[in-house]
C-alpha cells in the first residue's frame, strides 16, 4: 500500500469536514435539551419523542415512504428496460427519451408535469400524481446505471447462454439480471433517495391535502427550525446510512463474485 | 449425408458482403478449419451456423435439415467463444452444469457429469472457483469442458487458443487433437493463424473476402496452394512473376521474368500465355557452395545477402545474379555446425521440379 501524502491528505480531510460538520451539528442538536439551535444545554430524547407523537409529521413521513417506494420500484423496472434496450439495440429516440428528464431543470419537469396532469389527463392532484412524476424523472437515472453496466461487459457472455441451450428470458433471469444486479440495486437506492427528498417536483404536483415530508418540513422551517426538524432530519440521514451501506455490501459481493461457501 | 452442410450462404452488412455463397459440407466426426485473415468473413459464417446471425441467402443444413430458422438454444452446436464468455457470477461447477441444467437433467445427474468432466480436464480442484480466479489456460479448459458436456453434435471454436501465450497455445493444441478424437464430436474451429489450422486441422477452407478460396487437408493446402493468395497467406513462399510459353505433353514451359525460362509438370486448366507466379517454399529451396553447379537442375548463382539464425533452422536470403531475391530454409541439423554461410558468399541456388508451382494471377 501507498501512503498517502500529506496535502492530499489534508485537502481530503477539509473537503470532507466541510461536507460532514454542518450534519454533524444537525445530529448533536437533535439531542440537545433547548428550543434554540445556539448552545448545549443537555441530553435529551424529547424532540424524538414530540416527533412521533406530531400526527401531521407521520403522515407527511408515510406519504412519502409510500411514493419513495412505488416511484423507485417503477423507476427501477422502467429503467433497466431503457437501459437494456438502449444498449442492445441502436435505438434513436428512446436513448433522448429516457435521459432528457436527467439533465431538464427540475421546475420545468414540474411546470409540464403539472400541466399534463390537469389539462391532458384531468387527473386530480396527489399521491398518484407525485409517483407519476417522481417515476418520470428516476427512469433515466436508473437507465444510465444500468447501460454503463452492461457497456464494460463482455457481449458473448449473453451468447454464450443462448448458444448453451437457455432461451432469451432464462438468459435474462440467470446470467443477465445476475450480472447487472449490483445497477439495479444502486438505480433503485439512488431513485429513492431522490424521490425522497424532491421538493420542486413533489411541490408542483402534489396538490393541497396530502403533506409530503420535505414540503412539511420546510413549512416548519417558516416558522422556526426547531429541534424537531433536527430530529427528523437525523432519521433521515440514519436511514439513507442503512441504505447506501446495503448497497455498498450487495454491490462489492457481486462485482467481486464471493465465493459462495 | 454429411454432417452440416452450407449451401450458397450469402450475408450482406450493408453493401460490404461478409460471405458470400459459401458452399461446403462437413462429414460427422471431422476436425475442420476455417482459416482467413481477420476480416474475411469465418467469424460471421461460425455466427449464421450457431444461429446469431441469419443468412440473406442459402441454406445451412444439419443432418441434412435447414436450421436457418432455428434460434441458437434449440441447436445442438455449441460454441467456444474467444474470450471464453464463462459466466462470470458461477463457479467452475455450476458453468460447466449450466448446459445440462438448460436441457432439464436431473440434479444428481449434472452433479456426476460435472465430477466427471471436471476430472477429464483436470479441474477437479478448482470446481468451487470463480473464472476470475483461474488462469488463461484454466479458463480454456473450463470453456471446453462446458462446451462438450451435453454432447453437441458440433462444437464451435472460435479462436479460442488467441489469447494464450505460445507455450500453452502447443500445449492446448495437443490437448484439443486428444479430446476431439476420444469425444468423436465434429470441430469446426475459426483461426487466422496457418500454424494452427495445419497443427490441428483434418481439413481446412482457407476463406478470403467471404468467398472460400480452398478446401483440403493440410498438407495438400501448404504443398499445392491454389492460388496466389492462399502460397502467400499460408507459410513463408517465394513468389516470381512469370508467364507461360509453351505446352507440350506432361510439361509447360515458362518464362520467370528475369530469371528465364524453366519446366514444370502441367497442371489441367492452364493455357499458353497465362500468367501468374512461379512458387517456392523456402525449404524446397537448396543452398550450395558454388562447386557443386554441374550435378544441379534448375541451379542459379548469387550471393547470400542476410541470414537469420533461429537455432534449428537459419533462414538465408540470397540475391541471384538476375536480382530476383530467394528465401531458404535450411536446417541446422548436423551438430556442431549452425551456420553454412556467411553474408557475400557466392553460392548456387536450386529447387527439384516437383517443388515449383505456377499459380494463376
Amino acid at each position: 500500500m501507498k501512503r498517502p501524502n500529506l496535502t492530499l491528505w489534508l485537502t481530503a480531510s477539509l473537503v470532507y469536514t466541510f461536507l460532514y460538520i454542518p450534519l454533524v451539528i444537525v445530529v448533536v442538536y437533535s439531542f440537545n435539551d433547548s428550543r434554540l439551535n445556539a448552545e448545549w444545554v443537555g441530553f435529551t430524547l424529547d424532540w424524538y419523542y414530540k416527533l412521533f407523537r406530531n400526527e401531521e409529521m407521520l403522515l407527511a413521513a408515510r406519504n412519502s415512504l409510500i411514493i419513495a417506494v412505488s416511484a423507485s420500484l417503477l423507476a427501477t423496472i422502467l429503467g433497466t428496460m431503457a437501459g437494456l434496450a438502449i444498449h442492445r439495440f441502436r435505438l434513436r429516440f428512446l436513448p433522448v427519451l429516457a435521459f432528457t428528464p436527467v439533465a431538464m431543470p427540475e421546475i420545468l419537469l414540474g411546470v409540464s408535469l403539472l400541466l399534463f396532469f390537469l389539462q391532458v389527463l384531468n387527473l386530480t392532484l396527489g399521491m398518484i400524481s407525485i409517483i407519476i412524476a417522481h417515476t418520470t424523472f428516476c427512469i433515466g437515472f436508473v437507465a444510465i446505471i444500468v447501460r454503463a453496466r452492461l457497456q464494460g461487459m463482455d457481449e458473448s457472455i449473453f451468447e454464450a447462454a443462448r448458444d448453451l441451450g437457455a432461451t432469451p428470458w432464462q438468459t435474462f433471469r440467470l446470467i443477465t439480471l445476475p450480472l447487472i444486479m449490483p445497477a439495479v440495486v444502486a438505480g433503485a437506492l439512488m431513485s429513492f433517495t431522490l424521490s425522497i427528498d424532491d421538493f420542486v417536483i413533489t411541490f408542483f404536483t402534489k396538490g393541497v391535502g396530502e403533506p409530503i415530508l420535505p414540503i412539511q418540513i420546510y413549512t416548519m422551517i417558516k416558522i422556526a427550525v426547531t429541534p424537531e426538524v433536527n430530529a427528523i432530519s437525523t432519521l433521515f440521514m440514519l436511514l439513507t446510512l442503512v441504505l447506501i451501506i446495503i448497497a455498498n455490501r450487495l454491490d462489492s459481493g457481486m462485482l467481486q463474485g464471493e465465493k459462495k461457501s | 449425408m454429411a454432417l452440416l452442410e452450407l449451401r450458397d450462404v450469402t450475408r450482406r452488412f450493408g453493401d460490404f458482403t461478409a460471405v458470400d455463397a459459401v458452399t461446403l459440407s462437413i462429414e460427422a466426426g471431422e476436425f475442420f478449419t476455417l482459416l482467413g485473415p481477420s476480416g474475411c468473413g469465418k467469424t460471421t459464417l461460425l455466427r449464421m451456423i450457431a444461429g446469431f446471425d441469419v443468412p440473406d441467402s442459402g441454406q445451412i443444413l444439419l443432418d441434412g435439415q435447414d436450421i436457418a430458422g432455428t434460434p441458437p438454444e434449440k441447436r445442438p452446436i455449441h460454441t467456444v467463444f474467444q474470450s471464453y464468455a464463462l459466466f462470470p457470477h458461477m463457479t467452475v461447477a455450476d458453468n460447466i452444469a449450466f448446459p445440462l441444467k438448460m436441457s432439464g437433467k436431473m440434479p444428481d445427474e449434472i452433479k456426476e457429469s460435472v465430477k466427471k468432466a471436471l476430472e477429464e480436464v483436470q479441474l477437479s480442484r478448482f470446481s468451487q472457483r470463480f473464472p476470475h480466479e483461474l488462469s488463461g489456460g484454466q479458463k480454456q479448459r473450463v470453456a471446453f469442458a462446458r462446451g462438450l458436456i451435453n454432447r453437441p453434435r458440433l462444437l464451435l471454436m472460435d479462436e479460442p487458443l488467441g489469447a494464450l501465450d505460445a507455450k500453452l497455445r502447443e500445449d492446448m493444441q495437443r490437448e484439443l487433437i486428444h479430446l476431439q478424437k476420444e469425444v468423436g464430436i465434429t470441430f469446426i474451429f475459426v483461426t487466422h493463424s496457418q500454424d494452427e489450422a495445419l497443427a490441428l486441422s483434418q481439413r481446412i477452407a482457407v476463406m478470403n473476402q467471404g468467398q472460400i478460396e480452398q478446401i483440403g487437408d493440410p498438407s495438400v493446402i501448404y504443398g499445392s496452394p491454389a492460388n496466389r493468395f492462399i502460397a502467400d497467406f499460408i507459410g513463408k513462399i517465394n513468389l516470381m512473376e512469370a508467364h507461360v510459353t509453351q505446352i507440350s505433353g506432361q510439361n509447360m514451359t515458362l518464362e520467370i521474368d528475369k530469371l528465364g525460362t524453366t519446366t514444370l509438370p502441367f497442371k489441367p486448366g492452364i493455357k499458353t500465355g497465362d500468367q501468374g507466379v512461379v512458387a517456392i517454399r523456402p525449404e524446397q529451396v537448396g543452398v550450395h557452395a558454388l562447386a557443386s553447379q554441374a550435378e544441379l537442375t534448375h541451379a542459379y548463382t548469387g550471393k547470400v545477402l542476410d541470414f537469420l539464425y533461429v537455432g534449428d533452422v537459419t533462414t538465408y536470403i540470397v540475391e541471384l545474379d538476375c536480382g530476383i531475391r530467394m528465401e531458404a530454409l535450411l536446417a541446422n541439423s548436423s551438430p556442431g555446425r549452425a551456420r553454412f554461410f556467411e553474408v557475400n558468399d557466392p553460392v548456387v541456388v536450386s529447387w527439384l521440379p516437383e517443388a515449383a508451382h505456377f499459380l494463376m494471377d
